[in-house]
């Protein structure tokens, strides 16, 4: 019976130091790894036989813009199909230099999900096939999910609009 | 012969001419908008690439804008064949970051809309497949059901396609009596159309020959790909998420999970006819359960989060304060990352939400299914004929709101 203490024993078996901040955010446990050893990791736990993460269920990017050298994150969700537990690894980048290691060799799922993450983060996926936007037009010049850029405030009075009153 | 030098040939092999065609953005067979690039050899597919986002409307970056209850009429928008279970997934998320335990029969109530739902999305996928292989009679007929479903979302939240059904913590309103006559009219109705549909088409000859073995794909690329949902269980995996990983009481009920044996669009067919017949067990189920319970029971006791109804804000002053704080966003909401999520009509939806503790997510992913099994479909149908093509595409139920977000 594969449990969330055991996956954790087996990472830090595997990588000692490498992996950290084992916690677990509601039911899936969550952990950080260096980000240049992220496919080490990914492979690590798709092969194990015990372990037996072979399903990417989701990539994701976030922007947190006050953490010095650590702004982008990126998120792999991986699953045991069979035993129905999820995981969730993280990667931290620094904004200037977002240089992360393409996951598509391990995941196929990776491909148009690190696309995305490209689009509106900029996260750069070394050794990705195809890394060009898939959402947004190719003449775009900047990464619109980056928290720079802010919606309009729906609450701000100092617009005088009487076409559509707010 | 300027397209020649986009593919290999083999040593020796006479030159060929290839022929470029664009399928989509705007094509009958697309049912949406989304563009397939296709290099052709006669009538023979070389190669393939898809190109997606014509109609990406940020849902993303709009949902860092807007307080939890206004996101639901995003998540209509996602795969608008099922707006109530992507509703109801989001719904779940916020109820499982708050850590609301709801009672019993909302539980219930909510599986009736959802599985209604995915009947509801599984007969205009597998109706138009057969449309697609010219068998427009089926598709005609099961979309008489199709509107008795839509009439019961109407009763129920007073809307039919982008639904917007439910609250946190809840539904917006009871079941009417009208409702529950309403469902029990399908219920008894339905069945015996859909043993129609399937004696029209299951054992068709024309119909076999033309989907068996078109756009299959293997278990493992499947599982390498991320497919979930039908498409996944009919190569041969039993991944549900209902019965994986449960939410709203779906351990509570007896049902079984359909599967296919080598992924093509003839297994998908049928594993979708065999979850109808499912979700119809699950409903039935589900109207004996909730004979058990309290019939004026419709919401959880939430008041920092549910919104309250609208008699009572005006007549009632706590009612009003509630209202004003959810609406203004003055609820103490905890902070934390969570994932949830749902069996949609096409796969597993998810939603991972990063709270700050703000009145707006700090940020929101959708995990939407078909994003990301559509990127196998180069694979599925490089070597096929385009017809072949064009029915894998309409069985792998693609929604052009949930592709582009």
């Amino acid at each position: 019976m594969l449990t969330n203490e055991i996956i954790q024993q087996r990472l830090v078996e595997k990588f000692g130091e490498q992996v950290s901040n084992f916690i677990m955010h509601y039911d899936i446990l969550t952990f950080e790894t260096e980000k240049d050893n992220n496919l080490k990791v990914l492979s690590f736990l798709k092969d194990s036989q015990e372990l037996g993460f072979t399903f990417l269920n989701d990539l994701t990017a976030v922007h947190y813009p006050n953490d010095k050298d650590r702004e982008l994150m990126v998120v792999y969700m991986l699953q045991n199909i069979r035993a129905g537990i999820r995981i969730r690894m993280k990667i931290y980048t620094p904004i200037s230099k977002p240089d992360v290691f393409t996951a598509v060799n391990i995941f196929s799922t990776a491909n148009w999900l690190e696309r995305e993450a490209y689009d509106f983060f900029g996260v750069n996926f070394v050794g990705h096939p195809n890394l060009i936007r898939i959402m947004n037009v190719d003449e775009m010049d900047y990464f619109p999910l980056r928290k720079e850029y802010q919606l309009e405030d729906q609450t701000r009075v100092d617009k005088d609009d009487d076409m559509f009153g707010r | 012969m300027n397209q020649k030098s986009n593919i290999q040939l083999p040593e020796g092999s006479l030159g060929k001419q290839t022929t470029t065609l664009n399928l989509g953005p705007t094509h009958p067979a697309t049912h949406g908008v989304f563009q397939n690039i296709l290099e052709m050899d006669g009538e023979i597919i070389v190669d393939a690439v898809s190109t997606v986002g014509y109609i990406h409307r940020a849902f993303e970056k709009l949902a860092e804008r807007r307080s939890y209850y206004q996101i639901t009429t995003l998540t209509d928008r996602l795969n608008y064949c099922s707006s109530p279970i992507n509703n109801m997934g989001w719904h779940m998320t916020v109820e499982k970051l708050i850590g609301a335990e709801l009672p019993k029969r909302v539980e219930y109530l909510r599986v009736i809309i959802m599985e209604l739902s995915r009947i509801a999305d599984h007969l205009i996928c597998n109706s138009v497949v057969g449309v697609d292989t010219g068998a427009a009679t089926g598709f005609f007929y099961v979309f008489e059901f199709r509107e008795l479903i839509y009439e019961i979302f109407e009763e129920i939240c007073g809307s039919r396609l982008t639904t917007n059904i439910g609250r946190i913590g809840g539904l917006e309103r009871n079941f009417s009596d009208i409702a529950f006559q309403k469902i029990n009219h399908f219920l008894k109705t339905f069945p015996k159309a859909m043993e129609e549909f399937e004696s029209l088409l299951n054992r068709n000859r024309i119909f076999m020959d033309r989907t068996i073995g078109a756009g299959a794909i293997s278990a493992e690329r499947a599982l390498n790909y991320g497919f979930t949902g039908p498409n996944l269980r009919a190569t041969g995996i039993d991944y549900d998420v209902r019965v994986a990983h449960p939410y709203s009481g779906y351990q509570d009920f007896d049902f079984s999970i359909p599967v296919g044996s080598v992924g093509d669009t003839y297994d998908r067919f049928l594993v979708r006819n065999g979850e109808i017949w499912q979700s119809l067990s699950i409903i039935n189920q589900a109207m004996e359960k909730l004979k058990d319970h309290d019939p004026s029971v419709f919401h959880a006791n939430l008041p920092d989060f549910y919104l309250p109804l609208k008699e009572d804000v005006y007549t009632k002053m706590e009612a009003l304060i509630y209202h004003f704080k959810i609406v203004m966003g003055e609820t103490e909401l905890p902070v934390g990352e969570v994932y949830n999520a749902v069996e949609g009509g096409n796969g597993e939806l998810g939603f991972y939400l990063i709270s700050d503790g703000g009145r707006t997510p700090y940020r929101l992913h959708f995990r939407r299914p078909c994003f990301i099994y559509y990127q196998a479909f180069p694979e599925m149908v490089i070597g096929s004929m385009l017809s072949d093509a064009v029915v894998a595409m309409s069985s792998l139920n693609l929604i052009a709101g949930e592709l582009d977000a």
